[in-house]
């Protein structure tokens, strides 16, 4: 009996340690509960697009000379 | 001469460069939201996985198609094929630095250091080297046939050894590594990647990669002009001299 106290106190004591571990780790936790996370999902967000938009408009100048091309070979 | 045989919806022309955008679009937001496993060391930094494990991924199948335009050109000596080859190559440079120097990136701030002499990193270093004097080799040739085929030849080695350092060396169990999946460390599969990971991880992968087709089409595309414009020229150059003559 006296050895699954002890048994039982470890493994206690063990959870509680993984528990705590699990407490310690700091995420990002209060920028996000401030809502800043959103700012730099936005900005990111705006880069990406902004290259995006430049490559639409340069695909697009590339097909006007390749269809201008076109026509003058005919 | 710029093939476009019959005209096509814009959905049917665009549509993947569209979903490309969308699906990196998606990873930006979803990976920086949603919810990513708690653990020590990484912290949040563990959203780069979405971020900077993608440019290899993308950065292998990018190397694969200029593999394949390579093979094509050296069965077909069509210069299109050469063009593409070269644009692929160069993308693909681009996104293997770009992956080198988040790498460093996230080593600086988990490892400690902003390289670590890891077989991954160094191999991937090598790798973009190799590809460095695909580059040069083939820009230090004039003759547009004979260039065109040496650089398909040297592509051909160049994929192999890369695949040889990214893949298989870091992969060797005599190696150790601090990267997931390698040198006796646990893998993707096991608990870095969950459920909640791999639902943003891959259609980053394929945003990735179908965002990388497009830049080298658009860069092939200029170049094809240039190339077209160049024969014309030259043509010209030369029925003009042989009326003087």
């Amino acid at each position: 009996m006296k050895s699954y106290n002890c048994l039982l106190i470890l493994l206690f004591t063990l959870l509680q340690n993984v528990g705590m571990a699990q407490d310690t780790i700091d995420m990002a936790d209060t920028m996000r509960s401030n809502g800043k996370i959103y700012v730099v999902v936005g900005v990111i967000s705006i880069i990406f697009l902004g290259i995006i938009t430049y490559l639409i408009r340069l695909d697009s100048k590339i097909s006007r000379i390749e269809k201008k091309l076109n026509k003058t070979a005919e | 001469m710029f093939q476009e045989t019959k005209p096509r919806s814009w959905i049917s022309k665009h549509w993947w460069k569209a979903s490309g955008a969308i699906l990196v679009m998606y990873s930006i937001v979803a990976g920086l939201l949603g919810d990513v496993p708690v653990l020590p060391i990484l912290h949040e930094s563990v959203r780069n996985l979405y971020f900077h494990v993608t440019m290899w991924f993308s950065m292998l199948a990018i190397f694969s198609f200029s593999l394949y335009y390579s093979i094509m050109y050296l069965t077909k000596s069509n210069i299109r094929d050469d063009i593409n080859a070269e644009k692929f190559a160069n993308t693909g440079i681009l996104l293997g630095s770009l992956g080198v120097i988040t790498g460093s990136l996230w080593a600086r701030f988990t490892w400690g250091a902003w390289w670590v002499n890891d077989p991954k990193l160094n191999g991937a270093a090598i790798s973009i080297l190799i590809y460095f004097a695909y580059v040069v080799l083939r820009n230090s040739m004039d003759e547009e046939q004979k260039r065109a085929k040496v650089a398909a030849v040297y592509n051909i080695f160049a994929f192999v050894l890369m695949l040889v350092f990214v893949m298989v060396y870091p992969r060797l169990n005599q190696v150790d590594s601090l990267h997931p999946g390698n040198g006796g460390n646990p893998g993707f599969s096991s608990y870095d990647l969950d459920k909640n990971m791999r639902i943003v991880f891959y259609p980053a992968v394929l945003g990735w990669i179908l965002i990388g087709i497009w830049i080298s089409r658009l860069s092939a595309r200029a170049e094809a002009i240039a190339y077209e414009q160049m024969t014309i020229f030259t043509k010209n150059k030369i029925d003009k001299n042989n009326e003087i003559l």
